[in-house]
């Protein structure tokens, strides 16, 4: 069992919650991922790592209720414990691998979206660690869906922020600002980093291509095990097919089949759609969490 | 000196009531049969069965005990040599080994091995004494990775000899392929294999979930750091083939792993899970193995219409003749000497049905089977909203890329000898993470040759 030793919530439908896995926070490098079986009925659902701490032996979780899988998670207390929490999988970012002499004269763009703002904070942390100069631009919907300001303020060179309905920041999309700070604002960068939802993933790659700068994207796709034996996970990239689950979730953003991806996404809406009901139903009747 | 008496059928239940639900098929022996099965075996001198069997269980000793009636001692024969006895009486190629072998088949119908050994495993279950005795611990400790076929044999040797045994495994359940890969029809869950894991947990085996070696640990770091003298290797075949058409990644085409996964280990199939499972209408299985054919009939109890394609004819389908019987039973439809050559897509990026050709049986190739080649202009499709791939896995690289020194071959295969020793001191491995994709028993010789080996190293032999 492994215990939520913190849980708050960011914004009434995104939860951050502090887990101890000793293991997992031992070996987690930024860019990995983890799946949570909140108990036994309940499905194998990946993650992003969005912090560890080896000395508490923690990993954080940022988590949206999307769906009844995603609810049960957040439905979750301080003191409760999930069944399962496995991990890291996938591979760590690149930049994990480099060492400071390789890093230097790089600069780094992270676009998020969402509640993809939460696994792009340990990916600047480390870069900011090793002296990476790094700007980051956090996009939502509107003010309130914002996440992880402060905590990115404080790791990053330049904090950037992009609603879609200008309630805060930069009025228009992710891509919008991106261009603008590359177009007009005359700031260069060695290497863009897109996390969010699969989207805007896309465009952000399609701007990229457009500035010449190289793009990673972070791919949430369908998996299972998670640990490369049953392939739902796999996407084209380049013109191959690739398990995300252990070949990824990074990839060029430029060659990633993105139209593919999310039609593969979506593959168990129905059913997906049909569990929400049950899921609320069994709420209301007092039989869930 | 002719055995009179015929083989006694098993009881089964009826084709038609089990195509919709997923309880055992196949009921197995009563005391009466059992008694009168057991009755028929001649006690060769020259036990061809014994040495045909993997793990070489002394089948006519437990056979005479059951003949007598004294089924704690017919279990306590076979447990000498395999600690899943509940499993392999269910799942093992019988017809290829033991009774494969059995001299009565020459000229009538072999004894019923499987079933006896099934009939006393579950006897023991349900009667037998369950205080299987912790052996004095001798100080070592050592690792599997896996709780497969092959590391619960590794492990139980090695716990019966004294060893301080950690199993460490990627899911949330111990098993492995019993866990994931076979049906609750043909092997159930909480019956058999959550009751022969139980068994070696009582000989003190400790099972470690939700820890991947390779990613969570490494091999190194057990051994470096965990204080563990040895390692097994036994995390079997993982990723699953595809067959590199057109259409593969279209909605509605699935891995058989990623099928089965979310029926067996994930409870698709129960209402009360939440892991959904998607099969349309009609279902195309593509392959001829056991689990080509344990996808096909879940398929079908998941209320589709289901058929088989398979390249050659049906007496190279790999799987065990009982399954294929089953599917046939149970209705599935088998197209043999068909392959596919595209997934056709609707406008939404669904499947809709299959491409494929006509196969013909050629020369024989290096296995010695005839190879089928393509009929030319033979092209049909098949409609389908679902198409399942069972063409095989190939080993993970996950603990090989993750190992300092061990060995790998062109297939990824770790390259072990016989006695499951490796490139890496102190490193053995077996089963399907050695051999690609075999059989649950193959796996459990390997772990015990492994367990043997790895008592020697410890020691110094």
């Amino acid at each position: 069992m492994f215990e939520i030793v913190s849980k708050e919530m960011l914004t009434p439908a995104i939860c951050r919650m502090k887990v101890r896995a000793p293991r997992l926070a031992q070996s987690a490098l930024p860019g990995q991922f983890l799946i949570i079986r909140p108990d036994e009925h309940g499905e194998r659902i990946p993650l992003t790592v969005s912090d560890y701490d080896r000395e508490q032996g923690t990993v954080t979780i940022v988590t949206q209720k999307i769906g009844a899988s995603t609810s049960e998670i957040c439905s979750f207390g301080e003191g409760d414990s999930f069944s399962d929490v496995v991990g890291p999988l996938g591979m760590p970012s690149d930049f994990t691998g480099m060492t400071r002499g390789e890093l230097s004269g790089q600069r780094y763009i992270f676009i998020a979206g969402g509640v993809g703002t939460a696994p792009v904070y340990p990916q600047v942390k480390y870069l900011h660690g090793m002296g990476v100069p790094v700007d980051v631009i956090i996009g939502a919907k509107n003010s309130g869906l914002l996440i992880y300001k402060d905590e990115m303020a404080s790791v990053c060179d330049h904090l950037y922020i992009c609603t879609d309905d200008g309630s805060e920041g930069f009025h228009g999309m992710v891509t919008g600002l991106f261009e603008k700070l590359v177009l007009e604002d005359g700031n260069s960068y060695t290497r863009a980093v897109a996390i969010g939802p699969m989207i805007m993933m896309k465009f952000a790659s399609l701007s990229a291509k457009k500035l010449g700068i190289p793009v990673t994207v972070s791919l949430n796709t369908l998996m299972v095990d998670g640990t490369g034996m049953c392939g739902a996970c796999r996407v084209t990239v380049g013109g191959k097919t690739r398990f995300a689950c252990v070949e990824g979730p990074e990839f060029d953003g430029y060659e990633v089949d993105f139209d593919e991806a999310m039609r593969r996404q979506g593959m168990y809406r129905t059913q997906e759609h049909d569990a929400e009901e049950r899921y609320e139903h069994e709420c209301k009747i007092g039989r869930g969490r | 000196m002719a055995n009179r008496i015929p083989r006694v059928p098993v009881r089964e239940q009826d084709p038609v009531t089990r195509a919709s639900n997923f309880d055992e098929v196949c009921y197995g022996y009563n005391e009466k049969e059992a008694l009168l099965e057991a009755s028929r075996c001649l006690h060769c001198k020259n036990p061809r069965c014994v040495s045909a069997c993997p793990v070489n269980v002394s089948i006519p000793e437990f056979i005479a005990h059951v003949a007598a009636g004294d089924f704690a001692g017919a279990s306590a024969v076979i447990a000498r040599d395999s600690s899943l006895p509940a499993v392999c009486g269910r799942v093992c190629p019988q017809e290829t080994q033991c009774e494969g072998s059995c001299i009565l088949g020459v000229k009538g119908e072999p004894v019923a091995i499987g079933k006896l050994e099934r009939f006393v495993a579950d006897w023991n279950m349900a009667n037998g004494s369950q205080g299987a005795v912790k052996a004095p611990s001798n100080g070592y400790k050592v690792a599997v990775v896996g709780s497969g076929p092959s590391g619960l044999a590794c492990a139980s040797d090695l716990a019966k000899m004294g060893y301080e045994v950690t199993v460490f495994e990627a899911l949330h359940k111990a098993g492995g392929v019993l866990e994931y890969g076979i049906p609750e029809f043909r092997l159930p869950k909480e019956k058999v294999v959550a009751a022969e894991i139980g068994s070696v947990k009582a000989l003190g085996v400790k099972i470690e979930t939700d820890v991947v070696v390779g990613r969570t640990v490494t091999v190194d770091s057990l051994l470096d750091n965990e204080g563990f003298s040895a390692v097994f290797v036994g995390s079997g075949a993982g990723l699953p083939r595809f067959m590199g058409i057109p259409g593969e990644n279209l909605n509605g085409v699935f891995s058989a792993n990623e099928f089965l996964t979310r029926n067996n280990l994930m409870k698709a199939y129960r209402d009360d899970y939440m892991t959904p499972v998607y099969t349309g209408h009609r279902v195309v299985v593509v392959g001829g193995g056991n689990v080509a054919m344990d996808a096909a009939r879940t398929a079908l109890r998941l209320g589709a219409e289901t058929t088989i394609v398979y390249r050659r004819t049906e007496k190279e389908l790999p799987a065990r003749r009982e399954e294929v019987h089953h599917a046939m039973e149970e209705g599935i439809t088998f197209s043999m000497l068909t392959n596919p050559v595209e997934i056709l897509g609707d406008e939404k990026g669904w499947v809709r049905g299959i491409r494929c050709i006509r196969m013909e049986l050629g020369e024989p190739d290096g296995s010695g089977r005839r190879s089928p080649v393509p009929v030319p202009g033979s092209e049909f499709e098949i409609e389908a909203d679902s198409v399942i791939m069972a063409l095989g896995t190939s080993p993970n690289p996950l603990i090989a890329r993750t190992t300092h020194g061990l060995e790998t071959d062109r297939r990824g295969c770790i390259v072990a000898d016989g006695d499951g020793v490796t490139s890496r001191p102190g490193v053995f491995a077996g089963g399907d993470a050695v051999t690609g994709a075999a059989t649950v028993i193959l796996a459990m010789g390997a772990g015990r040759k492994a367990a043997a080996a790895i008592d020697r190293y410890i020691k110094g032999l």
